[in-house]
């Protein structure tokens, strides 16, 4: 079985302004899709509608081939989204931020691959730490020590580069291509420009419903 | 382009599940730990948070403690208004503290993580109420003997006093949530979710203090109870379910 995201007619409305309409899309497993466009463009809408989060949406989506509505279940357990928010408690340390999202996932509460998933992020030694105490960049990274530590074909990321520093930024992008090559598939917004790759793709969203699929 | 093996990472072959496939994955069984996690997180905020626990106890206390002074320190006048007197706050000090059961949750983006688990979002919900709680409404049951003291509340009734409140504070736990959870999403929702929940938070408070005031008059406080326990029954049974739509609407939003 292998994975595929469909959308088809995709549009939504906000504030009597059409972000996007008519979007057909097929992402599949292998790929990187990159969504584009300016600010206020709906980037993060559609990234919420695909992942199950919005309603509110005119259009149909299909998870392998089954409508969303029926294969939430099992759309939820593939998908791995990381939002605006890093979703990590400034009173908790990384790893019991870790450990309530390995709970959540339905693993096994182990600290063996939590530590694994922090070293992983250039995080090793911050283990104990508060994570309020860290930087921007820091608590990010510990949500993005998810992508380790809760393996998942589909990632919908939203602004994973936010707050990383270079080095960080290159290891993301080479992770997003090997977690491609090995047949999982990546959905993201950033500015940051991405290394070309066989594997990415890119869908524009522009003002006024001049959307193109490329 | 798609390759027939999903599986990724390819590290991950002695996964404790067994054969799991990355298109067909199953957490059932996970549930357990995902409550206990949930419960375990949401202590731990709190302890580390003193302030937050604190606040609704001091409210209560001070609530109680400036009565006598501002009616009048007639033991006889105090003894037959203590039981309405102490329900009235801790039904106010529990209520003070809903607003934040998921704000936070909310603005660092762990609801949105909460929402998008496979697990069952009304057990997790029912685990964050359950520590609320813990944490408020369990305190102000175990006070609330000490203030009638002070409220010169009749001998004999102090036990049926922390247990009606204890009973009862998990009823208003649980439908208070449901007003948090609509209301999070609104940058001043406090007094909105007092509105929506108020009307709700009737019932119990007129069995509530209506069992302590039985155990004064020495009618036997065994009916109020029941009522209590059947009013918690009804919203174990029925508030998590509303929550988690309440949530979703709040995030759908």
């Amino acid at each position: 079985m292998t994975l595929r995201l469909q959308a088809r007619g995709l549009a939504c409305e906000r504030d009597d302004r059409w972000l996007f309409e008519d979007l057909d899309l097929d992402i599949r497993g292998g790929e990187i899709v990159r969504v584009e466009g300016p600010n206020g463009s709906g980037k993060t809408t559609l990234l919420k509608i695909l992942s199950g989060q919005l309603a509110d949406y005119h259009g149909e989506l299909f998870w392998n081939d089954r409508p969303m509505r029926q294969a939430r279940q099992a759309f939820l357990e593939n998908l791995l989204y990381l939002g605006h928010a890093p979703g990590v408690k400034a009173a908790l340390t990384p790893l019991e931020n870790l450990a309530w999202y390995q709970a959540l996932a339905g693993e096994a509460v182990h600290e063996a691959p939590r530590l694994a998933a922090l070293e992983s992020v250039g995080l090793a030694g911050f283990e104990d730490v508060p994570a309020g105490q860290l930087s921007a960049g820091q608590q990010r990274r510990v949500a993005l020590a998810r992508l380790e530590l809760t393996p998942r074909p589909l990632w919908v990321l939203d602004e994973p580069f936010t707050a990383i520093d270079r080095h960080g930024v290159a290891a993301l992008e080479e992770r997003l291509v090997v977690h491609a090559r090995s047949g999982g598939c990546v959905l993201v917004t950033t500015h940051h420009e991405l290394k070309a790759s066989e594997e990415l793709r890119h869908i524009r969203l522009g003002r006024g419903g001049q959307d193109a699929e490329r | 382009m798609p390759s027939a093996d999903t599986r990724m990472n390819g590290s991950d072959s002695k996964r404790d599940n067994g054969d799991r496939q990355a298109t067909a994955r199953e957490p059932r069984g996970g549930l357990t730990v995902a409550v206990w996690a949930t419960l375990k997180r949401d202590l731990t905020l709190l302890m580390r948070r003193r302030s937050e626990v604190l606040n609704p106890l001091v409210f209560f206390a001070l609530v109680i403690t400036l009565f006598p002074i501002g009616i009048s320190p007639d033991p006889e006048l105090l003894a037959t208004i203590a039981p309405g007197l102490l329900w009235v706050a801790a039904l106010l000090a529990a209520l003070l503290s809903l607003d934040s059961l998921f704000r936070g949750d909310y603005e660092d983006g762990s609801l949105e993580q909460l929402l998008l688990t496979p697990q069952p979002l009304p057990m997790l919900g029912l685990a964050k109420v359950a520590v609320h709680w813990l944490l408020t409404g369990l305190p102000l049951a175990l006070m609330a003997p000490v203030l009638g003291i002070m409220l010169a509340l009749p001998a004999g009734s102090y036990l049926i006093l922390a247990f009606s409140l204890a009973l009862g504070t998990a009823s208003l736990s649980l439908i208070g949530a449901i007003g948090a959870a609509l209301t999070v999403g609104l940058s001043r929702g406090g007094v909105l979710l007092s509105l929506l929940v108020l009307p709700l938070y009737i019932p119990v408070l007129i069995f509530g203090a209506g069992a302590v005031q039985a155990a004064i008059m020495g009618d036997g406080a065994a009916a109020h109870l029941a009522i209590l326990g059947a009013l918690l029954a009804l919203s174990l049974m029925l508030a998590p379910w509303a929550i988690a739509a309440s949530l979703r609407i709040s995030i759908n939003g």
